[in-house]
């Protein structure tokens, strides 16, 4: 059996699962089946107000997202090569990674527009995944090589090119998928939170407010189906950086 | 001329040299022999730099281009042989050396190769690095008795002077190397 007839087997398995418990509840207020579901997420798409929240929603997750990406690396270079950063910044890779979310979003509300705030919060919770992994990759650094090429008189380029990025490469592509799902999720949740005019959290907080059900089920269908596409698009899109090395 | 007067040097909890003099010659060939342990490698780190001793005076390397072939192939094995070569030196110079370690397949990667085509390749990376000085740590590792014999014959002469550490008394011959006992050197 192919991977793709068994994968659809299981879906189809739970979505079965799911259509016997709503009849079973009886109730589409509490649990709405997956043909309401369904009917709702088409009438959802049918509306610009449905793609301008769904894109806007993409747009502040990825530019969190990516300037954590970009930030995170800097911040491990920077702290594994200068002691003094090191000292200076690990207390506050600790704190963030140590305040639940909900104070987070809450306290930059006072700061930042609420349109900001997502944004700011996935770029917050991505920060210390991927400036913990690429600076664990750099201390990991095989120290035989890092001498081999003080030896050989290796330019700093050289060395940043050929022994320090293949050697980051598989960390940072590990946190960078990791970080994904944390900025999605942590950019939905601050959505809830702030409400923003057009955004897939205000309309998962609104369909809850309303209860309208099927509506709540069929915005997180539309989240959890971006999630994965972007995840597929980010291991393909990794893979062949992966494929290109030095 | 490079000599070491009075030097102490080691790892820490481990001392290697306490107070080590010696002097070798300005050219040809020497071969460090002895059980190992002893610190042959750690004389040649001393050589080439990558130590520091905790006292005493090492000279004759100032201004001086050492090219190190280490005990460990430590080759980047995400690039290819003619470019693990080539990083240290040019297309020319890479191509030419590694014919002359008699790799046939320089387009390979370190994880495609044999032990000893890493370590022909590795030799080849400091031939091909050039210098006045040439450390080689066990060279032939790995390679069978022809071989072995081919590759001093092309190593013999490359550099003004040439430390080897070896176990074998018929490497030292074929390199024309003097051989030097390091346990005598450090009875001494």
């Amino acid at each position: 059996m192919s991977k793709i007839v068994r994968n659809a087997l299981i879906g189809l398995f739970w979505i079965a699962v799911w259509w016997i418990a709503a009849a079973a509840v009886g109730l589409p207020l509490l649990l709405p089946g997956p043909g309401d579901t369904l009917s709702a997420l088409f009438r959802l798409m049918k509306t610009s107000a449905f793609w301008q929240s769904t894109f806007s929603t993409l747009l502040r997750v990825a530019c969190g997202y990516g300037c954590a990406v970009v930030l995170g690396i800097l911040l491990a270079i920077g702290c594994h090569f200068i002691r003094v950063m090191e000292a200076l910044m690990s207390p506050i890779r600790s704190v963030i990674k140590a305040t639940p979310v909900s104070s987070f979003i809450i306290l930059v509300l006072l700061w930042i527009s609420k349109g900001t705030v997502p944004a700011f919060i996935s770029f917050l919770m991505v920060l210390p995944i991927i400036w913990t992994a690429v600076q664990e990759a750099l201390r990991a650094t095989d120290g035989q090589l890092l001498e081999m090429t003080q030896a050989y008189h290796f330019t700093p380029a050289q060395r940043l090119r050929y022994l320090y990025a293949p050697s980051v490469k598989p960390g940072l592509a590990a946190s960078c998928i990791t970080g994904l799902g944390f900025a999605w999720k942590s950019g939905i949740a601050a959505e809830v939170i702030a409400l923003p005019l057009f955004s897939v959290g205000t309309n998962l907080y609104n369909a809850k407010i309303y209860l309208e059900s099927a509506d709540l089920f069929a915005w997180t269908f539309t989240v959890i189906l971006l999630s994965i596409a972007l995840e597929a698009m980010l291991k393909k899109a990794l893979g062949r950086l992966k494929g290109g090395a030095a | 001329m490079i000599s070491f007067e009075n030097v102490k040097a080691g790892y820490p909890g481990k001392e290697i040299f306490q107070g080590l003099s010696l002097r070798f010659p300005e050219k040809g060939a020497v071969a460090l022999m002895g059980p190992s342990g002893l610190g042959k490698t750690t004389l040649l780190r001393l050589v080439a730099g990558l130590l520091k001793p905790e006292s005493g005076k090492i000279s004759g390397t100032e201004g001086k281009k050492i090219s190190f072939l280490f005990q460990e192939d430590r080759l980047l094995p995400w690039i290819s042989a003619q470019k693990n070569v080539e990083l240290v030196s040019d297309r020319d110079t890479a191509t030419y050396w590694l014919h002359q370690m008699e790799i046939e397949n320089p387009a390979l990667y370190p994880r495609e190769m044999s032990g000893g085509m890493q370590r022909r390749v590795s030799l080849a990376r400091s031939l091909a690095f050039g210098g006045d000085i040439l450390l080689l740590d066990e060279p032939f590792k790995g390679l069978d008795e022809g071989l072995r014999a081919r590759v001093a014959g092309r190593i013999r002469g490359s550099a003004p002077f040439i430390l080897l550490s070896i176990h074998d008394r018929e490497e030292a011959a074929l390199m024309g190397a003097e051989i030097w006992e390091l346990e005598a050197l450090l009875r001494k």
